[in-house]
Formats: structure tokens, sequence, C-alpha cells
């Protein structure tokens, strides 16, 4: 009988730490073509049109920074959270709370306008998205619940909630019972960026400045530091006198913050009004983008791009070829799986164990256990 | 047996050679063992020790060499094949279940599925021949560290071994408790079964072992016949050179020094169903001196340590006082800001976070203290200043390293212990309170750290020193109190206080005890 086992490097390679994303595309790419092709289309055609026509023109890599724009703000505040080994899932919902929070002086204070509307807008929104994210961060906290279960869960009570918003109180009157709300006012438009050249709009803007702040936080700053000592031994962390139930609210909320400005700067800018959906799982999407920018800011800018363009390629391969565009999932799925996977092979290797020869002692009492139970 | 067979040793090992890398751990190494001796295996840490008796044990394989059993090559490829051959171990690390009874215990590393009642009955009868009693029903949760220790003798026994091999087995046990320990080996061998007696303790060495096989790093570096030997001369084999004796000048005056920690009354519940309650704790470190606390490993060491540095808060603020101040309800960094310094027993993960830099180290405990130069305006990290530092204290404790700024588990125990020491030092705390300063570090560095310590109160500090080491507590301290199951009692003077005095007090007897409660006034 074989059996598998980790055993941890003694040494990580730092050649192949850097290579990991690439190699975690690659293989993507191999992964991605065999599965073209067991769809019946010529992988290369496909992969054309996937990767390379959606950025061939100057508007359309407008739509990529569109795309990629969420996804980088998500993407950064929870790389925060993953460094401090606090694993915020429910960026979704901090998103969609974002934007409904953002959307409160437009939809119901439509009247009001001028160059104080957009401001409040945005920090109604990162309001919005930092209070659904302090949700779990209490429960946690006080209860010692798990973050993720709480977290997660909480994204289908805020995908419920905007339905019912814009099915019910906040519906546009004279909208033809469509489920949206009015359109927003000019005041209340995230403005494009260059509009004679393409739709992309400041949340591109938004995104590169919260990187790169959030890159100085995290490498230079005390905070940063708080941040990395009690992700990585919580011990020594409290030893340093760093509390771990103020990391838990500081990184919840700062995520929460950045997904609710993601959010608003959707619904203002991309969308311009509510609908029953705002985001095609930004907040899931920037799950990966995170780990594969390595948790780092300024990689995941890099990551957010490639991710968007899996968005993009699976709507062309949907209308070009035909195939769902559900395919944009399945890209997504497998990327974030090669990196996790290159990413566990760089820290441990695989051990192939005969159990009969070489038995460890813990192996050895395990299968005592139920010995012991038959004796008595 | 054969006569032939009586003639040949036991155990002989040729050349065995072991590498991790581009260490080598051990080196050609050659080692004979009798039948029906006991032979120490003597060296420092990192000596290769551990490495060769897991070599022998099965744990690992060597690269190269060979090992003899009763004269016939073989190949120790797992611990199940050195049990079936008649090797047995008991290791430092007791790996038992709390939840389980030790019967159970002991079931769970025989094979045979023979029934829990019988087995119990056979341990039972086997612990009271050696001189090791030991109830088999009771729940090893709620045993001693002594206790625990004769559940793996006997479980080892129960295999019938004829070789016996012992790693460090006194570093937990009373001094009453290893004279016992000693009997029992003693009637091993008069049985002719043969031990390996792995220790750095030399005067024990001297007393019970026949022969001494003497590691330094990877290379046997002689044999000798301890009782020949003395302490030191065991000891420059091992370490390669004199250790510096550490000195400690008397201080005068001491009795009107001022108390700079003052812990009084602090009781502690217990936070988890395996953790030592506090019971009313008291005890005054005054500026000048250097305290020692004694006692046998888990007896509320841990505990009475995160209470005095703020990582468990108390409810009664005047518990702990630090420089004449409540302190009792301040976090770490409160006390810290007052005044105190404060080094656990565990380096890596504890003391110092594994993945970082010494240099971000530094910051893990001085971030607050040196706020000014360490940390600019807004929060930002002045790296340089950390650095400059951080190279300061890696000079002062001669801190061996194989990079400028390497990560802190890259470190050998010994070296990242002094640079942890060194990193609290160079702040010059009035109050120092160390847990086990020398745990595992080579006799180099431990005389290093001592000496540190000794001058760190003789310049007006109040220093605390936890230790399970007697020989270090009796070396640096000016009065030892013991930690007996959360209580703490009075602090003996040095001048008065002997090793059979304070092993009683590890023991649990209370001379003391009447007068300990007096100790406040």
């Amino acid at each position: 009988m074989m059996r598998l086992e980790l055993v941890k490097r003694p040494q990580r390679s730092v050649l192949f730490s850097a290579l990991s994303p690439f190699l975690a595309f690659a293989l993507t790419i191999i992964a991605g073509a065999i599965m073209f092709a067991l769809l019946g289309v010529n992988p290369l055609t496909a992969f054309r049109i996937y990767f390379i026509e959606p950025v061939s023109q100057v508007w359309q890599l407008h739509e990529l920074a569109i795309k990629a724009a969420p996804l980088i703000l998500i993407a950064v505040g929870l790389s925060v959270c993953y460094k401090a080994n606090i694993w915020n899932i429910g960026a979704e919902g901090q998103f969609i709370l974002g934007g409904i929070a953002g959307s409160i002086i437009p939809v119901l204070f439509p009247q009001f306008e001028g160059p104080l509307v957009l401001p409040l807008m945005l920090l109604l929104g990162m309001v919005g998205g930092a209070a659904y994210a302090a949700i779990p961060a209490l429960l946690k906290t006080r209860f010692g619940t798990n973050e993720i279960l709480t977290s997660l869960m909480l994204v289908y009570v805020a995908q419920l909630f905007l339905d019912w918003l814009v099915r019910g109180p906040w519906r546009d009157p004279q909208g033809h019972g469509f489920p949206q709300t009015i359109q927003f006012n000019d005041s209340a438009v995230l403005p494009e960026l260059m509009p004679d050249a393409g739709r992309a709009n400041w949340g591109f803007v938004f995104a590169l400045i919260a990187a790169v702040l959030v890159w100085i936080l995290m490498s230079r700053m005390l905070k940063g530091f708080e941040v990395r000592v009690l992700g990585s031994s919580p011990r020594a962390g409290r030893f340093a006198g760093f509390g771990l139930n103020r990391m838990v609210f500081f990184a919840f909320l700062l995520s929460g913050a950045l997904a609710g400005l993601a959010g608003i700067s959707e619904v203002s800018g991309a969308i311009g009004q509510l609908q029953p959906v705002i985001s095609p799982g930004y907040g899931f999407t920037a799950i990966i983008v995170a780990f594969l920018g390595r948790l780092n800011p300024l990689g995941i800018v890099a990551a957010g791009l490639v991710l968007a363009l899996t968005y993009l390629g699976g709507e062309a391969v949907q209308s070009a070829l035909g195939i769902s565009d559900k395919v944009a999932r399945v890209f997504q799925g497998m990327l974030l799986f090669f990196v996790l996977g290159c990413d566990t092979l760089i820290h441990y290797r695989i051990r192939l164990i005969g159990l009969a020869l070489t038995k460890p002692e813990s192996a050895a009492k395990l299968e005592a256990a139920p010995k012991l139970k038959e004796a008595r | 047996m054969s006569a032939n067979q009586d003639a040949t040793n036991l155990l002989e090992v040729r050349g065995l050679t072991k590498i991790f890398g581009t260490l080598t751990a051990c080196d050609h190494i050659d080692l004979d063992i009798a039948r029906g001796e006991i032979h120490a295996l003597l060296g420092e840490n990192g000596a290769g020790k551990s490495t060769l008796v897991k070599m022998l044990f099965g744990s690992l394989e060597p690269n190269s060499g060979e090992i003899f059993w009763n004269g016939q090559a073989v190949r120790i490829s797992s611990p199940g094949v050195a049990k079936k051959l008649g090797i047995g171990m008991v290791f430092q690390h007791f790996s038992l279940f709390e939840a389980l009874t030790a019967a159970e215990n002991i079931a769970l590393s025989l094979d045979d599925g023979s029934p829990i009642s019988s087995i119990a009955a056979k341990a039972r009868a086997l612990s009271y021949s050696y001189g090791l009693p030991l109830d088999p029903e009771s729940l090893v949760g709620d045993l001693s560290v002594g206790e625990r220790q004769r559940i793996e003798i006997i479980r080892c026994l129960l295999q019938t071994p004829q070789l016996i091999i012992l790693d460090e087995p006194t570093s937990v046990l009373t001094p009453q408790e290893a004279d016992k320990l000693f009997q029992t080996l003693e009637r091993l061998r008069s049985e002719g079964k043969s031990i390996l007696y792995i220790s750095h303790r030399l005067e024990e060495v001297k007393r019970i072992c026949d022969r001494a096989t003497v590691l330094r790093h990877g290379k046997v570096v002689g044999h000798c016949n301890p009782r020949e030997e003395t302490a030191s001369s065991l000891a420059r084999m091992m370490v390669g050179n004199e250790v510096q004796a550490v000195v400690r000048a008397p201080v005068d005056g001491i009795e009107t020094a001022q108390p700079l920690l003052e812990i009084r009354n602090l009781s502690r519940k217990p936070a988890t169903p395996f953790s030592i309650p506090l019971k009313g704790i008291s005890l005054n470190v005054r500026a000048g001196e250097v305290i020692g606390i004694a006692g046998v490993a888990g007896n509320g060491q841990g505990e009475f340590f995160e209470s005095v540095s703020g990582e468990v808060l108390q409810q009664d603020a005047a518990s702990v006082r630090i420089r004449g101040k409540d302190a009792g309800g301040l976090t770490i960094t409160g006390r810290r800001l007052l005044g105190a310094a404060f080094v656990p027993e565990e380096r890596l993960g504890h003391g110092a976070a594994p993945r970082m830099k010494l240099s971000e180290n530094l910051l893990l405990s001085r971030h607050a203290t040196d706020g000014k130069a360490f940390v600019g305006t807004g929060g930002m990290v002045k790296s340089g200043a950390i650095y400059a530092a951080a190279q300061r204290i890696i000079e002062a404790m001669d801190v061996r390293k194989s990079a400028p700024d390497p990560e802190a588990a890259a470190l050998s125990g010994g070296n990242l212990q002094k640079f942890i020491v060194g990193r609290e030092l160079d702040r010059r705390p009035s109050v120092m309170v160390v847990n086990q300063p020398t745990w595992g570090v080579d006799a180099g560095a431990a005389a290093h750290i001592r000496q540190a310590l000794i001058e760190l109160s003789r310049s007006g500090s109040a220093v605390l020193v936890i230790s399970q080491d007697l020989d270090e507590l009796f070396e640096i301290s000016d009065a030892i109190a013991v930690m007996h199951n959360g209580e703490l009692s009075k602090p003996l003077p040095i001048a008065e206080a002997t090793f059979e005095k304070v092993g009683l007090l590890m023991g649990g007897a209370e001379p003391g005890h009447a007068e300990h409660t007096l100790e406040t006034a």
C-alpha cells in the first residue's frame, strides 16, 4: 500500500517562488488547450479569440481597465487580510453593500447635484463596505466564529438585499417595471478618463493609488509589520504587544472599505444605476487575483489585468465560437488551482511512502488505535 | 546466547555518516557498546548526538557506514526494526496522550493487540520491580513530568530491549527523582542490559557511566572513562577549549535596595484543563540582584511568565508592580514602557518571528520603547536605524550568522538566543525577566548570556531568571525560589541554598511554606 506525503523543503527556491505565477499561467494554457480541443475547437483559434483579440484595440484596453479596476481594488484589500492570516471571503458582499450605500444619494436625493456629490458617494461606499465587513469581524472577535463561513454567507444576504431593493423600494417608477433604480444624474457619475478613446473611468486610477498606498503600508510602515507578524507567528505578535482582535477589525475594515469603493465605482462609473446584479463575481475572482499577485499590491495590479482578460475572453469566445462564457470561470478556477499547486510544491515536496516498509511512529499509533478499542 | 556472542560487543558502529544538505551532522562515527554497560554520549547542542541516536533507532537512515548488532551487520530502516532487534528508546520530549491513561498510552505503542487489563498488570508489576512505581490507571494529564517519564521507560522495558537509549533523561527531573532513575539504571545494568545515556550534565555522567564517547561538530573526538576524568576535562573535550567561568561578585546593601519588580499575591485560574493555576505568588526583585526561580518543567513557570510579562492581564492591578507602579492591568507594551524587558522560553515563534529578518525581530519587541528611534512620523519604519541597531547587538553579543541580516530561523538556537537576550539588554532595562535563558544553548554562548545578566543586575537593574537548569541558577542567582504546582517558595539566599534543599522544594516538600506567605512584608 502506498501513501503520499508532503514533506517540507528545507529551503524555498527563490527562483521558483518568482516563477510560480508564470508557471501557473502556462499550466492553465495547457489545460485550457485540452479543454478547447475536447469542445471541438482548434485551441490556437480559441486562444487567439480568448486572449489576443480582446486587447487588440485601444477601446478594448479601456474595457480591460474597467474590468481590472474592481479586481485590483478588492484584491489589494484582501491581500492585507490574507497576510494577517484572516480569511475574508465575503468581498463580493462588501462590494454590493458599497454599491448600495454609495447609491443612497443619487437614488433618494436625485435633485442634489454639484461637485460634492461624487466624493460623498465614494465615501459612503467605503463606509458601507467597511460596515458590512465589520459584521464577520465582530462575530469572530466576540464569539470566535469562523470568518470564512460568516463572511461568505453574508454575500448571499447582500445579493438578496440588493435584489429586493431594486425590485421594491428603490425601483424606478418610470422604469416600465424593470428591476432597476433611476439613472444617476450627471454629477453622480464617475467621469471617464479619456472619453474620446474609451470608457475607462477613474475607478482604475483609484485602484492604482490603492495598490501603491497599501504597498507602502505593508512594506514601509509599522502597521504593515504588525500585519505580517500577526499573520506569520501570532504568538510572537502577542509578545510584541500587537492585539489580534484589533488586527481582525483593521483587516476587515480596510478590505471592506476598498471593496465598497470598488462597488460604488462600478455602479457609478460603469453601470450608472443599481441593477439586481452589479458584479460578475468580482469579489470572488479578486481572491484569485490576490494570490496570483503573491499578495503583493504591485503584483496584484498585473494579476488583476490578467484576470480581467479572462472575463473579456469569455465574452469573446461566446460571441465568436458559441462556447458558454462560463469558460471564463473555468479559466479562473484553473488559474487559482495551479497557483496554489505551484506554491505548495515550492514549499513542500511529495514523497511516496510504502506503508509496510517504513512506518513512522505516528502512523503506527493511528493504526493501533482501532485495535485498542477492540481490546476493550 | 552462545559464549562466542558474549565476546563481541552488543552494538558496533563503524564510519556512520549522515549528511543534511551541506551540513555533515555525523561524520564517520565509530562507537562500541558492550553488554551490561552504561555508555555516555556527550556533546554540545548540535554536536550530532540526536542524529546519531536517530540512526540507531531507525528514524533516520545513514548516508554511509555500518551498524553491527551482536556481530551481525544490520540495516535499521525503521523504529519497528529497531524494536525487533531489541533497541528501545526514551525520548527527551515525551509522546503521550494527556487525555488517556498510562496503560492506554502503553498499549498504543505495543502492536500485539493484547487487552488493556493485562498490559496494565504487566506495567504495574514491572514498574514496582524496578523501583519506578506507577499507577497504570491514572490519566497522563494528571501526572508530573517525572511520572510521565516513567511511563516512557516502562513502555520501553515492556519490549524487553537489550539496549536502551535515554535522551537527556534528567533534564526534567528533580535531583531526588534523578537519584531514583540512576538506581533503576544500575539495576538494569546488573541484569546485563546496555544503556546509551545522552547528556550534557557532566557530574551525573561521571557518577553512573562506565565509558563515554564525546562528539564535537559531528565527529568523535574521544572515548574515555568518565570516572577518571574531571568535569572540566570532559567539558574541554566537548567544547574544544576552556569555557570561561561566570563571575558573580557579591553585592552589598541589597537588603535596603529598592524593589523594582514586586509581585503580590498573584493568582491565576488555569486557562486550559492541562495548564497550572497560579496560587498567591509573592516575590520582590530588588535593584542590583538576580533572583532565580527553579522548578521542574510544567509547574506553572510558563503561566507565571505570561502573567508577569503582560501577555495575560491581571484583574488586580497591584499584583504586578514595576518600578513602584501598578502594572497588573497594563499590556506587555505598557510594562515595557515602565522599563521592563522580557525573554520568553520559546525562541522561534514567541521571542522571534521565524521568517523575519533579525532587524525586523528587533522591531518586534522595541517598536514602542524605542518609538522615536525606530518609527518616524506617520508610522513609517526607519529601517536604516533598525538595521544599524541590529548590527550593534549582533556585534555586542557575538552572534554568528551566515548573512548580514538573516531570517531568525536561519540562526542556530544559541545564536538566536544571544540575539534575543541582546535585543533586550541593549535597552538597559530596569527590570529583566528571562524564562530559560540558556535552554539548548552551547556552553560558550550560555556563559556569555549568564555573565551579561549578572552585569545588568550589578548596574542597578532587577533580574528575574526562570530556569530548569539548577547549575545555572546556582551560578548566577543571589537567591533562589522554587516553583511547584503553581506556588512559589520563599527565596533562599544563595549562601543558604543547597542542591538538596532546592531539590526537596522542587519535589513538593514545603519546608519554607509556613513562611512564604509573609514574604510580601
